[in-house]
């Protein structure tokens, strides 16, 4: 019966075809997000771009458009933070671009270099309703390389990228000591060299403004981009000292943060949130071990009761499962206390705000890019199945998963 | 070796074993499911002690004079969740010396203060086959434990009839055993040397067999050959992981030629040859896992998996493979695997009976029946719903989780000081730091 549905609903789109120039999603229930949801209401798509949404009973569609019918359409989900299409499948040196241990700092890393849109699992986040992913360099080294937003589209980094440059990652804590004896080999000696270099680059920066023929050093001119506020540094850390550090070099040198994991956010909740930087929660099923052992699967409810501005991701796995699913873990958040509503709000257009791509996507308004996923009940249950995504206005179906 | 309780502790346990020994209990109003029969809304359950006296609607059940009467009204109740494998309680198992240690007991690796325990309890889990790693061909004996508030590891166990503490031997065939000799290093390789094991164990069984009696005949004592024995006798279940097509059908050729009893765990590919395990007969205790990957072997691990095997015939549970997945997350496995396709109620027993006959425990536990022990969960709503909580846990009429106490609600859901190893209830000093 599913395969039926489905069939009905993407026998008009093979995969990968080119985008119909226009065809309409009917959902008994919508969610544009930006609004309050609609029962039954239609989402009208024309040449990759969402034009209307409405009530079925206001919103025309021409005669003998394509219509494909669900019982819940949300925008396509957004991923704040991920490591897919570098961290392969297979979790063989050769598929893992994550992270160079040849040196502690290294901001030139750039995702898109690494970035393979044909991995496997890219297709199997977009089968669970994910059309867009903050992918890039993981937590692992001091300053492990830049992130990149992309739409799962599976075509190349280049066909596929929203923003190449998104953040710099940067891990304190245990995670980011340096391998065989290397520096940092403490915290204080982690924050000593990441202030360091973030002093280079001021220098510089004002040295490349004085002689715009210096030469040019790619890493400190990340960071001259961070200093400028233009890129935030994407933290990884999870001990309640470790997040004080960053917010004390943020306020040092005047930096954009974002703070990643925090699974000790909840002991400083006043802190960030007078700090005014997101946060993205670990994923509510991260092993409680190492670092992570005091985390608690309602840490996305208690930064929502804190008013911190939060998105939900599938983060790092070095092991199975080698993608964690942002869907997923969205749902297990849900089940422990955070409001499905507001689950929906930080995986779609809070996360689009905090990327800087609200204005192309995160929810269903006219002029937004037609990125949206198709269920068959409450996206956050577990026995509901993506039926399929749309991302530009093309659809892909996985098979109901 | 056998730790010695302190005198008053000891005595508090007796009386409160007494106490559960003599109470009765209903619970009234809950929708029932039984596993071995059709769901019952607004069920009993009737407690006496330890073991289930009486289950049904609430028009066909006298409830004893006397009982404490609860209110589950509007809750579910279902049979102690069963995991099949498991790593919680710190435990370990072989150690580097060589790839097959069938000496070496889980049982004396485990710590009842590790907080896995109370994790799984929150899940809803009562009963657990802990298991040694997969990094050997053969890395122990498991041990089966009921997830009592216990102080040792004996308040934990569960008793063969002979007084034996009751468990498995584990065994890993594919990549994780492979390294430097003298571990294998290849599939081939593997399998010659646990062949030659087994073949060690049949002489030793014959030897054992041809003294008929008489001490003077006996050979010498090895613990190793002796556990190995007692799983070509089918008293000691095989436990064997394995994830790819071609290291499931190479379990089965061994089981065919040595005759053992045995479990495949994992079987990330078993649906690729779904029909050939059928035929054989052997159970599969299925790992859910959130994506394929992350090994070769998982390549092509599929949420349909315990659908396709439960289809082709095969006696299917779930695992949670703790830290693997998380215990707390038990039904879940359940409930992905009915999105994959599976049966509800089919789904339901892998998390129940199904486990406790790859265990031998399927007389004891795994559904709500009289006579069987009392453990059961009493669930906020669906079992496989995401907004469903596990509310309490009970084991043999004890209850051993209540979300409703801050400090069990800090188990279910992390926080501060979860993942410490914990002072116990029985325990009368260490409640500095709860």
């Amino acid at each position: 019966m599913l395969a039926l549905s489905l069939g009905v609903l993407f026998a008009a789109l093979p995969q990968e075809a080119p985008p119909a120039t226009a065809f309409a999603v009917r959902g008994a229930k919508v969610y544009p997000v930006a609004g309050a949801p609609i029962d039954d209401g239609v989402v009208l798509v024309r040449d990759g771009r969402i034009v209307q949404v409405g009530p079925a009973a206001t919103v025309a569609v021409p005669a003998g458009m394509a219509e494909r019918r669900a019982a819940v359409v949300t925008p396509g989900l957004i991923d704040a933070h991920a490591t897919v299409g570098l961290t392969g499948i297979l979790n063989v040196p050769h598929d893992q671009d994550q992270l160079d241990r040849s040196a502690a700092v290294q901001p030139e890393l750039r995702a898109i270099d690494a970035y393979h849109a044909r991995d496997p699992l890219v297709g199997w986040l977009r089968g669970l309703g994910v059309t867009t992913v903050h992918t890039g360099h993981a937590p692992g080294a001091l300053v492990a390389g830049q992130t990149m937003v992309v739409k799962l589209r599976g075509r190349s980094a280049d066909q596929d990228v929203l923003v190449p440059l998104a953040m710099v990652a940067v891990t304190l804590g245990d995670g980011g000591r340096g391998p065989g004896g290397k520096s940092p080999g403490t915290r204080a000696k982690a924050v000593a060299m990441l202030r360091e270099q973030l002093l280079k680059a001021r220098e510089y920066a004002a040295k490349r403004q004085r002689e715009p023929d210096a030469a040019v050093d790619l890493g400190l001119d990340v960071l001259a981009r961070v200093l400028a506020r233009e890129v935030p540094l994407l933290v990884t850390a999870h001990r309640a000292h470790d997040l004080q550090a960053a917010l004390r070099v943020a306020d040092e040198f005047q930096l954009r943060v974002v703070l990643d994991g925090a699974a000790e956010a909840y002991t400083m909740l006043p802190e960030i949130q007078r700090a005014g930087v997101w946060v993205l929660p670990h994923p509510a099923m991260a092993r409680t071990t190492g670092e992570l052992a005091n985390g608690t699967m309602e840490l996305p409810k208690l930064l929502l009761d804190a008013r911190v501005p939060f998105a939900l991701q599938s983060g790092f796995e070095g092991y199975v499962p080698k993608t964690r699913v942002v869907t997923f873990e969205a749902g297990v958040a849900v089940g422990r206390g955070l409001p499905a509503a507001a689950a929906l709000r930080a995986l779609t257009l809070d996360a689009a705000r905090l990327l800087g791509v609200d204005g192309r996507v995160g929810s269903l308004e006219p002029g937004k890019d037609a990125d949206l996923a198709l269920w068959d009940g409450d996206p956050f249950e577990y026995t509901t199945h993506c039926l399929g995504t749309v991302i530009d206005g093309v659809g892909y179906a996985e098979g109901p998963r | 070796m056998l730790p010695r309780p302190l005198p008053f502790a000891f005595a508090l346990a007796v009386t409160l074993a007494a106490a559960a020994a003599q109470e009765v209990r209903a619970f009234v109003g809950a929708r029932i499911l039984p596993i071995d029969g059709p769901a019952v809304d607004d069920g009993v359950l009737v407690v006496r002690g330890a073991v289930i006296e009486a289950i049904g609607a609430r028009a066909a059940v006298v409830i004893p004079a006397g009982a404490e009467v609860v209110d589950v009204a509007g809750r579910t109740l279902m049979p102690g969740l069963v995991c099949s494998h498991s790593h919680i309680g710190a435990v370990a198992g072989a150690d580097g010396s060589g790839p097959i240690q069938p000496e070496v007991r889980a049982l004396d690796s485990i710590n009842p203060r590790d907080p896995g325990i109370q994790k799984a309890q929150a899940g809803g889990i009562t009963t657990v086959n802990v298991m040694p790693g997969s990094g050997h061909l053969l890395s122990g004996q498991t041990v089966y434990l009921k997830l009592r508030d216990g102080r040792t590891v004996d308040d934990l166990l569960i008793r063969n009839a002979d007084g034996s503490p009751a468990g498995g031997i584990k065994l890993a065939n594919g990549t994780n055993p492979q390294r430097d000799a003298p571990f294998p290093g290849t599939r081939g390789k593997a399998a010659a040397l646990i062949r030659a094991q087994f073949h060690r164990a049949r002489e030793h069984q014959r030897k054992i067999a041809a003294a008929a009696g008489d001490p003077a005949k006996l050979p010498e004592r090895n613990l190793g050959l002796e556990a190995l024995v007692e799983a070509l006798e089918g008293r000691r279940m095989v436990h064997h992981h394995t994830h790819r097509a071609d290291d499931i059908l190479t379990v089965l050729r061994l089981r065919e030629e040595f005759g053992f009893r045995c479990v495949l765990h994992h079987v990330s590919e078993g649906g690729l040859v779904a029909a050939e395990i059928a035929a054989a007969g052997v159970p599969c205790s299925v790992i859910v896992i959130d994506a394929p990957g992350g090994k070769l072997e998982a390549r092509n691990l599929s949420l349909d998996t315990g659908a396709v095997l439960d289809r082709a015939g095969v006696p299917v549970g779930f695992h949670t493979d703790d830290g693997i997945t998380d215990s707390r997350l038990f039904l879940r496995s359940g409930a992905l695997a009915v999105r994959a396709g599976m049966d509800r109620d089919r789904a339901l027993a892998a998390l129940t009976i199904a486990n406790a006959r790859m265990l031998d425990l399927e007389q004891r536990i795994g559904t709500l029946t009289p006579g069987k022990d009392a453990d059961f969960v009493v669930l906020g709503g669906d079992p496989f719903s995401v907004y469903t909580q596990v509310l309490q846990t009970w084991v043999e009429g004890v209850k051993v989780f209540d979300l409703a106490d801050p400090k069990d609600r800090r188990f279910a859901m992390g926080g501060y000081g979860a993942s410490d190893d914990q002072a116990l209830s029985l325990c009368c000093y260490g409640q500095g730091g709860q």
